[in-house]
């Protein structure tokens, strides 16, 4: 079993791309975006050509150097939408050629193409990129998936199945376990453990796999509580919007965004405000539709009231017009994308940057170049295009609302699922560190964290499935019920091996299926003893003993007056010469040679003295 | 493995299967039949039902007439409706260990089981099949408790007096089990015990047994079920459609090599084109509308409403019908739309395309915001203000005794321009109408039923192929009114198993083989030899731990080394375990070559005796002797255990051990 890194980017922090061996199956996870810190999301937008390109997709050539894909791999698994997970699958499908089925939940295939268009455009009509995929790539590229329910068992071919799990983060987040025979790896995606105002928690159920794969973005944080964090961001943006100032948040359409939404809304809801909020148009109002056609995949709250209240349809919550950035007065306004690196976002920051009163909350994380990673570390004079100058005056938070297990949360599903193994991706390496100490000190297991192009290997040894005739198991579980356990009891069989196929049945059974006829070895050993009475006597005399020796064992003294000890025969003979020895005849088959060897060795030394 | 048989409804089923040590029932079906019997209850009230005539014996005995009514020479209940149960002693249900729902209509004797049998279990069902199954359950709850009925009858079920009473009620079967409905917080506390699976997912049960749900093609999470071990497998399928509907198509191919093939569940009007019955169903709408007169639907409020819904909508404006305002009237009508548009994932290929882009799979969402269809939860409240006529008016129930129906049939009942189109095919549409007569309404009887007719469940049967199948009885038989079709009835080989209610089925089959792991440390030093081509043998000597259900060969413990230390020993520790067991042996001693060993190793003085059957072989200097035939060698010597060990060696040499 071996698992290998195949994304190649500077920041290894932020994509997901891996491939997955078994031993007899292999299965590649998620060609992500390696896209961190290339084009689309860098800070110097227009240049053009030239200068140091750095590589958009990710290397595939990873997981084969040499021949096709589809040879190569049984099945592509997409865990949720997001770009760093799903952003390259049309180079890799349509550009380097992949044919074989990809896997991913209901949601991910109903939002995954829109997004991939809208990366399309941004990077080819905005940025004027070439040999990037095309639409009709993307739409080709979907053809090929095979979307999964939650815990469906689907099977990939004769003996690989893989298995979806909630994972939270996102609509139609999931986790994925891969299977074959007994040997399995789960693989989380991104994932969340708390539940957040619109999607659940995830969850695993005690599946027990060789290896664990878990993001750790968040390895060592432990983040204080949501609810905390929640109280601090409606503080801010009501102060703010109490001293007339306007409220910028920047976020992608699909996810943080909603949560945010039914926050404000609620709030606006139980305060009674007035002041307008708005949410940037494009995505918005199809997002808002996935939500409520998709609610099972929402958390428990939302999906029980959704008939009397669907909560994504907002009340307070209108569509943004370019024009309104102006208007005077107090407003909220959620805009697109969520780094400041282009697009409407980034135009109303310029409008509203340069008053103190207003107030821009950063909800996530900012790749490095972004002018939201330039303002959150500190920058307030931005280097505009034109060689102009922004100076930031308005207030600048940063709040956390991003889905992410924290530490605590990455112990909690190592526990949840109690792999053999875990292997951490996503994160930074000092932090990952501390994480696999302490994965390693609680639960007692190996844990990687492979670099990118790093193979780790994992030795497994997986039991060998037989099938064991009724008969032979029925004959030994009521012997294993039997008082006396102090000793382990052996089971005897033999084993079949025809066709590939393994039986295991009682010895008998195996000599008649083959046609054989058993062979009878009997023992027959002469034991003398120094005993001038009767033949009758002596056969009594050994009964007694026996009997008082051999508790636990059944022994008879029969008619004819021979002595048995289960199946062992000892009769008592004169001696042809000396009329003062008996001899001991003792009679036992192979079977029962160490009760038979015992036996005569119990009676060479002798009969006790009879009370006289 | 048995099969213990509740209920005697072929399209309701109740079935109990016990198999490998898990008791597992399949599906709780109630019988609503019975209430034909009873009085429709009014919402409001009615002077005609109210006025009807007691009943009295031929004698003119009118002890009974409180409880019986007489309409149009049919004789009524009039009482608080009561349902047939499954049958609760045949078997101790506190014993099953979990409860299998394959559809939403085949789960509403569910709080009967779980709230009063000593259940303790657990009950596996789809999501769509508990939200809608709930909102089946709140609305028969509804309906029957917002008209309160002093009167519970209970002396016509006296079985001596139950044999004077005219038909049906003289023929109804198991009176004495009847009972009334549950109440929410019994259905409340009923679901609670539901868990939710999804199609193909793998649930085991105790280590012993799994399950697995798979789509059946009928309805929004309707699901077959297979139960299976390692080396048996059994089939559920109840309730399955091979037609293109709203739901997620049928898994057939999931059913293929079971050994036993539980077949219920078919359509119950196995003549009827459900396409047609559709097309009927229309223009007779459009006809009585036209004319002025208003359509009344009994319908349950969910399932083929939502295909009538989708016709209709593609239907009404190519028939001028655009102005005709469509009625749905249910307490759980609004909540019946919502759940329809959020499954996407149980729906069929086309719906989900259209969840995609995103809009709502059913067009009836269309019909709600243009206006043209209005959902209301009862006939009380807003419903009376916005109520204009000509009109289609959707409501339950089907039986017609009970719900919103109940106020239409009084209302419209005296017009013929009026229709009443009969869709659902649980209940005999003559049978419901009867306390309604006489009637002046048009009746039209478009039963749709989807579930599978008799050739597709032969072609189903030559595809997957099971070695055995079990129904309920009258699928074995053609059709009592139609006992000439001889096509309507199951057709395969071996012929069908049947039962009937309260029956109990040994299923034939014999279990042989279990699934048992060998660790690979046992798996190690296994050797197998070849016996004969192809065929390798190895002998195996583990122990054997059980746990959970699953079964483990570990290697055998290493020999404890000899205690140390010269305490002296007790007799009975050496006293070897004779459960310990030594491989069987196989094969001859071919003799020459056995003396040849013998010299060999250092045996001199050898002299072979020929007998009747084999050999005699003499060692004189030891005063041994070793008789050799084809099937068996004996070894007598003294008592000299390590000569004794050497020849036993020796022969061993020569013989496979098993």
């Amino acid at each position: 079993m071996w698992a290998e890194a195949a994304s190649w980017s500077p920041l290894r922090a932020r994509t997901s791309c891996w491939t997955v061996g078994c031993t007899w199956a292999l299965t590649t996870t998620i060609p992500g975006l390696g896209a961190s810190g290339s084009d689309p999301w860098s800070g110097d937008s227009g240049h053009g050509g030239g200068g140091r390109r750095q590589r958009r997709f990710p290397d595939f050539s990873y997981i084969t150097r040499n021949g096709r894909l589809t040879d190569f791999l049984d099945c592509v698994i997409i865990s949720h939408f997001h770009l760093d997970h799903c952003g390259a699958l049309p180079y890799f499908s349509e550009m380097v050629g992949y044919d074989g089925p990809i896997y991913m939940t209901h949601p991910t295939q109903a939002i995954c193409p829109i997004l991939l268009e809208d990366y399309r455009k941004i990077a080819v009509d905005k940025k004027g990129e070439a040999n990037f995929f095309t639409s009709q790539m993307i739409k080709d590229c979907m053809k090929k998936v095979v979307a999964v329910r939650l815990h469906q068992t689907v099977q990939v071919d004769d003996e690989l199945e893989i298995k979806a799990y909630y994972a939270g983060h996102v609509l139609g987040a999931a986790m994925f376990q891969i299977k074959v025979g007994s040997e399995s790896v789960v693989y989380t995606g991104d994932y969340n453990m708390t539940p957040d105002r619109h999607l659940g928690a995830a969850w695993i159920d005690k599946c027990r796999p060789n290896l664990l794969i878990t993001e750790s973005t968040y390895a060592t944080t432990i983040r204080d509580s949501k609810r905390c964090r929640e109280r601090d961001f409606l503080k801010k943006v009501h102060e703010t919007v109490e001293r007339g100032g306007k409220v910028l948040i920047p976020v992608f359409a699909l996810g943080r965004a909603q949560e945010l939404c039914i926050l404000l809304e609620t709030f606006w809801e139980r305060m009674n405000l007035k002041a307008p909020i708005y949410f940037s148009t494009g995505l918005t109002e199809k997002a808002n539709h996935y939500y409520k056609l998709f609610i099972t995949w929402t958390n428990q709250k939302i999906r029980k009231t959704f008939v009397q209240r669907n909560m994504f349809e907002f009340k307070h919550i209108k569509a943004f017009d370019r024009a309104f950035a102006d208007n005077p007065g107090p407003m909220v306004v959620f805009a697109t994308p969520g780094m400041l690196h282009a697009g409407q976002s980034l135009q109303i920051f310029r409008k509203w940057a340069g008053n103190e009163k207003n107030m821009v909350i950063m909800p996530g994380y900012c790749v490095q170049g972004t002018v939201g990673h330039k303002i959150l570390s500190g920058q307030r004079k931005l280097e505009m295009e034109g060689r102009q100058v922004l100076e930031v005056k308005m207030q600048v938070e940063y709040m956390s609302f991003s889905a992410h297990a924290d530490a605590k949360g990455i112990m909690q599903l190592v526990g949840q699922a109690e792999p053999e193994s875990v292997l951490l991706v996503h994160g930074e390496a000092k932090k990952m560190e501390f994480l696999k100490q302490k994965i390693e000190q609680e639960f007692r297991v190996n844990c990687y964290m492979p670099a990118n192009g790093e193979t780790v290997t994992l030795p497994t040894s997986p039991s060998i499935p037989v099938g064991i005739s009724l008969g032979l198991l029925k004959r030994e579980m009521a012997q294993g019920l039997l008082p006396d356990t102090r000793k382990p009891r052996l089971l005897h069989g033999t084993l079949i091996v025809k066709d590939s196929s393994f039986r295991l049945v009682s010895s008998e059974q195996a000599l008649k299926e083959l046609g054989l006829a058993e062979h009878q070895l009997r023992f027959t050993c002469r034991v003398q003893l120094h005993d001038s009475r009767k033949e009758q006597e002596t056969a009594t005399r050994v009964y007694s003993h026996l009997k008082s020796i051999l508790k636990d064992h059944c022994v008879q003294h029969l008619p004819d007056g021979s002595v048995t000890v289960e199946s062992i025969l000892v009769q008592a003979a004169a001696h042809s010469e000396d009329p003062g020895t008996k001899v001991l005849l003792v009679s036992w088959t192979y079977q029962d040679e160490e009760l038979g060897s015992y036996l005569t060795a119990l009676l060479k030394k002798g009969l006790p003295q009879a009370p006289s | 493995m048995k099969l213990y048989c509740l209920s005697g409804h072929p399209t309701l089923p109740c079935n109990v299967l016990k198999f490998k040590s898990t008791t597992v029932m399949l599906d709780c079906g109630l019988d609503m039949t019975s209430t034909l019997n009873f009085l429709p209850l009014p919402l409001v009230q009615s002077p005609r039902l109210s006025n009807l005539p007691g009943w009295s014996l031929k004698d003119g005995n009118a002890f009974l007439d409180k409880e019986l009514k007489e309409c149009s020479g049919h004789v009524f209940v009039d009482s608080v409706p009561e349902f047939c149960l499954p049958e609760t002693e045949l078997i101790d249900l506190s014993t099953v260990d979990v409860i299998l729902i394959s559809n939403y209509h085949c789960m509403m004797a569910l709080p009967y089981i779980t709230e009063h049998t000593g259940f303790t279990g657990m009950v596996y069902a789809t999501e769509p099949t508990v939200q809608i199954g709930r909102l089946l359950m709140e609305e028969l709850v509804n309906f029957i408790e917002r008209v309160p009925k002093a009167q519970s009858a209970s002396l016509w079920k006296n079985k001596d007096i139950q044999r004077l009473l005219p038909s049906p009620l003289k023929d109804a079967v198991e009176v004495s089990t009847w009972r009334r409905c549950y109440t929410m917080q019994e259905v409340n506390s009923a679901l609670s015990k539901i868990q939710l699976v999804g199609y193909s997912q793998k649930i085991e049960l105790f280590g012993a047994v799994q399950v697995t749900p798979l789509s059946s093609g009928y309805a929004l999470g309707s699901s077959n079920w297979i139960i299976q071990s390692h080396y048996e497998k059994v089939s559920y399928v109840s309730g399955s459609s091979l037609l293109t509907t709203h739901p997620q198509p049928m898994d057939q191919a999931s059913l293929k090599n079971s050994d036993v093939l539980i077949l219920t569940g078919l359509t119950q009007i196995p003549t009827a084109n459900p396409d047609g019955m559709v097309g009927e169903f229309c223009s007779n709408l459009a006809l009585t509308v036209r004319n002025g007169g208003n359509v009344l639907v009994p319908c349950y409020p969910s399932g083929v409403i939502y295909d009538l819904l989708e016709c209709l909508y593609q239907y009404i404006d190519s028939a001028g019908l655009s102005n005709i305002p469509f009625y749905f009237i249910s307490p759980v009508a609004n909540s019946s739309l919502e759940f329809s548009q959020i499954f996407a994932e149980w729906l069929c290929h086309n719906k989900q395309t259209k969840v995609y882009l995103p809009e709502p799979p059913f067009p009836h969402a269309e019909l709600i915001q243009t206006n043209k269809l209005k959902h209301y939860p009862s006939i009380h409240g807003d419903f009376s203000n916005d109520f204009r006529q000509p009109c289609v008016v959707f409501t339950g129930h089907p039986s017609l005794r009970f719900g919103d129906v109940v106020h239409f049939m009084e209302l419209w009942g005296k017009s013929s321009l009026n229709t009443v189109i009969f869709t659902e095919p649980d209940f005999s549409y003559l049978e419901a109408l009867a306390p309604y007569q006489p009637l002046a309404m048009k009746c039209i009887y478009c039963p749709i039923d989807t579930r599978l007719n008799f050739i597709q469940v032969s072609k189903l049967l030559k595809e997957v192929q099971p070695l055995h199948v079990v129904c309920p009885e009258q699928y074995t038989q053609p059709p009592p009114a139609q006992s000439h079709r001889m096509d309507l009835m199951i057709d395969c080989q071996p012929p069908a198993m049947s039962y009937r209610r309260a029956e109990v089925l040994a299923l034939p089959f014999k279990r042989r083989y279990e699934k048992i792991e060998i660790m690979p440390e046992l798996a190690d030093s296994l050797v197998p030899m070849e016996i004969k081509p192809g065929i390798s043998l190895a002998t195996v000597s583990a122990v054997l731990h059980t746990k959970d259900n699953k079964h483990v060969l570990q290697p055998p413990p290493r020999p404890a080394p000899p205690p140390s230390g010269k305490k002296r020993k007790r007799a009975s520790d050496d006293i070897p375990d004779c459960q310990v067991l030594k491989p069987l042996l196989s094969g001859s001693i071919p003799v020459e070559q056995f003396v040849q060993t013998l010299e060999k190793h250092g045996f001199s003085d050898i002299k072979v005796e020929d007998t009747a059957k084999g050999h005699i072989v003499l060692l004189q200097e030891a005063e041994t002797l070793i008789q050799i035939e084809e099937d068996s060698t004996h070894i007598i010597c003294d008592n000299d255990e390590m000569l004794r060990v050497r020849l036993r060696d020796l022969v061993l040499k020569f013989l496979q051990k098993f």
